[in-house]
């Protein structure tokens, strides 16, 4: 089955995360992901840019409009995901465990609607 | 049969009308008795699906229930329902999308395809179990979904015993199993390093159905008194599948010994009768027997645990039967063993109560008046009733007066709010 691991973070406290720990949390991304990749689960991942640069697109009263700003003003914001594939809920879990994102912040963990 | 009238049939405790005591209806229930967990389970697990597997096997005992009395009944029932059950499988996934079934789901047909047959079918309860309980799935909910998918109570019987409504109980066990199905939560025994965790949930859903059938001790609701019988027989299964688990030992010896004092919670008119006054005469002995060797077997393994702990607590109350006193002492140092175990505030009141016995009612009160901050203990009936036994001990009628008022207003059974009116009548005669 494949699992969408969404990683949710505070960007205001990451802004002011100092510089070396920023690199420390780069370091220890790229090693989960190279992690996913040894075993063999990763199908995919992407980190976002912030919800500042995002822009919202909805139909109101019949109208499709254009906004600036994300879909919801959250406390914690989504920041990127990885996308798996592996046997169970269970394997899903064990990963989404050792992912850097749970030491700061969320880690949704939602299957793949097959199609 | 419209798939709504089969959803209310579904179940192992239900095969439509009691009555009937036909040859093959009596085999038919003896059979959904003995098989229906196992089949749901060895179902489920392959296809993830439990919904389908309790729809097929509901099917299944209906066609039973039409062939048997004609054609005589088989001499394996369980292969031959498990058949019909997977018969009924594939059906289901032919109606559906194909790309919405998954690859198990046609192994059933390739199997039927190839005449290949049971002579038995696997006992796979225990991964259903695990199923049910996975941490994913709402605490609240897991003992009501192992009551239903293994034993087969419908959910008005489990909303009976878990005080909520049929439909709100119906409506969510149904999201529970789309759950497990959409989410992918294994069917499977977890391995080493996690299974005393996980157990320990599992463990925790048996003993809350044990006690949702517990405070029915008039025996009124049959379905409730069923309760803790199917609660034991579960705790059988863990540990028949499980030999060499102390906390699943240590569980059952905790249920067998409270149900061996079913019977003397209540004197001949119906009153409550506390356990202290309770005449171990009334007790069954053959099950405290039984759990003093669970209990011993579990010690063996020199991994202490909740469940071990409280059961050991049940076996000092028990040993007056033969030694004809409590042992308070002991008692409190169980109770301490499990507060730093579990930081229960349902445990600190037990052992304030036992504190209360062995170093007398102030220190018993001090330790109570320790807990009042807490907020899960306002609404605790058996909270109320110790510090008001404590107050009346100490002569501080007016504020044991206002303590047993507090537990009567909190107190859902009738026979206990009686005793502990009839409490509360002494100490005003005492004080007005």
């Amino acid at each position: 089955m494949q699992y969408m691991l969404a990683i949710y973070g505070n960007e205001r406290a990451a802004e002011s995360t100092p510089r070396e720990q920023t690199t420390e949390i780069v370091n220890a991304y790229m090693a989960y992901t190279k992690a996913l990749q040894d075993a063999k689960v990763l199908v995919g991942s992407n980190r976002l840019r912030p919800t500042s640069a995002a822009t919202t697109v909805r139909t109101v009263d019949g109208q499709t409009k254009v906004l600036d700003g994300p879909f919801a003003e959250t406390k914690e914001q989504l920041g990127g995901y990885y996308l798996i594939d592996v046997p169970d809920l269970d394997a899903a879990l064990f990963w989404a465990k050792r992912c850097p994102a749970v030491h700061y912040g969320t880690v949704e963990v939602r299957p793949i609607w097959v199609m | 049969m419209p798939r709504s009238a089969l959803r209310h049939r579904r179940g192992a405790a239900d095969l439509g009308d009691v009555t009937d005591t036909s040859p093959a209806h009596r085999a038919a229930e003896r059979a959904a008795r003995q098989s229906y967990g196992k089949l749901v389970a060895y179902l489920a697990a392959r296809t993830g699906d439990v919904a389908a597997a309790e729809d097929a096997l509901s099917d299944a005992f209906a066609a039973a229930l039409v062939t048997w009395p004609t054609r005589g009944v088989p001499q394996a029932p369980e292969p031959w329902l498990f058949a019909a059950a997977r018969r009924r499988m594939i059906d289901m996934a032919r109606r559906r999308r194909t790309r919405e079934v998954a690859a198990d789901w046609l192994l059933f047909a390739v199997e039927e395809a190839a005449g290949m047959d049971l002579a038995d079918v696997p006992d796979w309860r225990l991964r259903l179990m695990f199923a049910c309980a996975h941490p994913a799935i709402d605490a609240a909910i897991r003992g009501p979904l192992i009551l239903q998918t293994v034993l087969g109570l419908d959910a008005a019987a489990i909303a009976a015993a878990f005080l909520t409504s049929p439909t709100a109980m119906s409506q969510r066990l149904v999201r529970a199993k789309r759950r497990i199905r959409d989410t992918g939560i294994p069917f499977r025994v977890p391995d080493r390093t996690d299974l005393p965790d996980r157990l320990d949930v599992v463990l925790e859903a048996i003993y809350a159905a044990f006690g949702a059938g517990w405070p029915d001790p008039s025996g009124l609701d049959l379905r409730r008194q069923g309760l803790l019988d199917e609660a034991v027989w579960l705790g059988h299964v863990v540990i028949g599948l499980l030999p060499e688990e102390p906390e699943g030992l240590g569980l059952l010896a905790l249920m067998l010994y409270a149900g061996a004092r079913r019977n003397a919670r209540r004197s001949a008119n119906g009153d409550y009768v506390p356990l202290s006054e309770q005449d171990p005469a009334l007790w069954d002995a053959a099950a405290i027997d039984e759990a003093e060797r669970l209990l011993q077997r579990a010690n063996t393994y020199g991994r202490i645990g909740r469940f071990q702990l409280e059961a050991a607590v049940q076996s000092v109350h028990a040993a007056r039967r033969t030694t004809g006193r409590t042992d308070w002492g002991a008692i409190v140092e169980l109770y301490d063993g499990l507060l730093a175990l579990t930081h229960s505030p349902v445990v600190a009141v037990n052992r304030a109560v036992a504190l209360g016995q062995t170093a007398g009612p102030a220190a018993g009160l001090a330790a109570l008046d320790e807990l009042a901050q807490d907020p899960r203990l306002a609404a605790y009936q058996p909270y109320w009733a110790a510090r008001a036994d404590l107050l009346a001990h100490l002569g501080r009628h007016a504020s044991a007066d206002a303590a047993y008022a507090q537990a009567i207003l909190l107190e859902p059974d009738t026979a206990v709010r009686r005793f502990l009116e009839r409490r509360r009548t002494r100490i005003r005669q005492n004080f007005s």
